[in-house]
């Protein structure tokens, strides 16, 4: 068993007890449009955080830079459904402001930008 | 919600993506990792035993799960554009993981080992019917190049217009030709409707 599944999975204390806990029962996100490659940053105007969580702060200081739920949820080892749960109260709050739509095919330009910069590095 | 430039001064990156994809083994971790300016990073999915997804931890508390994993990289394009790789997983039962790299992606890029062709036609039969542009990249395993590009487009039965590629999945410049020539492909498409 490696060090991630030990933490969450427990085997004394059942499967999932862990993540359920992090989330505070809370059971699915507020801001449903948090998909893999939305991308999420600190807002200018966050708030004091002495109520937040752990994960909660964790998320805050890894999103100084504009990171994706995907990313977020990687470097913090959680399940994506739980990262999504914890950025949907960072989001609620105002500290954390996040990409307006759903993930949408790229326009010829977009699609030009991505081909130079594939071609450049 | 707060959404982007409502604080008047933050803003977020547009994200694309491209999803790999190819049946068991045929490279598609590596080909994530010889591109990705990170390494390869890793995200689950929760899944109850019997496979379903868990998009709502209702009622999940207690009950046996298992994840499923994607792994993906990502390409700083500039300050405005981020690109991510995703690798599908292996087990084809997880359609609905599919579903949601497919939703708004460049397009795909169907690994194929040639020792093993029959492994890649559920990930093209996937893109074909959801009308999502792909290419075909050959995995050139060593001393496994037993067709030509001809020979693994008829026996895929693919469209002339699809193109086909030979690839060294571990090789940086062959992987870029290859997501090069999948964006070329994409924009002729667009092109095209
Ligand atoms: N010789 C050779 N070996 C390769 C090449 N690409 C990948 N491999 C090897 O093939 C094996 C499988 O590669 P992965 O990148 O893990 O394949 P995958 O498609 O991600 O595999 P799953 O996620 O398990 O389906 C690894 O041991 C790689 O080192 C290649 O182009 N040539
Ligand atoms: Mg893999």
């Amino acid at each position: 068993m490696t060090a991630r599944e030990d933490w969450w999975y427990d085997e004394a204390a059942g499967p999932l007890v862990r993540p359920y806990a992090m989330v505070r029962g809370r059971t699915r996100p507020n801001a449903p449009d948090l998909h893999l490659v939305t991308q999420v940053r600190v807002s200018a105007f966050a708030s004091d955080q002495t109520s937040l969580t752990v994960e909660h702060r964790e998320i805050m200081a890894l999103c100084t830079r504009p990171l994706s739920v995907a990313e977020v949820a990687a470097y913090l080892d959680v399940p994506l459904i739980v990262v999504k749960i914890l950025l949907s109260d960072l989001i609620e709050r105002g500290d954390v402001i996040v990409q307006n739509s759903s993930p949408q095919i790229p326009d010829r330009d977009l699609l030009q930008a991505v081909l130079d910069g594939v071609r450049g590095i | 919600m707060v959404f982007v430039g409502s604080d008047g001064q933050l803003t977020v990156p547009t994200a694309v993506k491209i999803v790999i994809a190819g049946g068991f083994g045929t490279g598609k971790t590596t080909m994530v990792g010889s591109v990705s300016e990170i390494p390869p990073l890793k995200t689950e999915e929760l899944l109850t035993e019997a496979g379903v997804h868990v998009d709502d931890l209702a009622g999940i508390e207690g009950k046996d799960t298992t994840t499923v994993a994607l792994d993906f990289g990502r390409i700083t394009i500039n300050t405005k554009v981020v690109l991510y790789l995703f690798g599908t997983p292996g087990q084809n039962r997880f359609w609905f993981m599919w579903d949601e790299l497919a939703t708004g992606a460049i397009g795909a890029v169907v690994l194929v080992d040639t020792r093993r062709l029959d492994s890649s036609f559920p990930s093209i039969d996937f893109f074909e019917h959801r009308g999502i542009p792909f290419v075909v990249a050959v995995n050139c395993f060593d001393g496994a190049q037993l067709y030509t590009v001809d020979e693994v487009r008829h026996a895929l039965d693919l469209d002339e217009a699809i193109p086909v590629v030979l690839c060294d999945a571990r090789d940086r410049e062959s992987s870029k030709t290859v997501l090069v020539g999948l964006i070329e492909h994409s924009m002729n498409r667009l092109a095209a409707v």
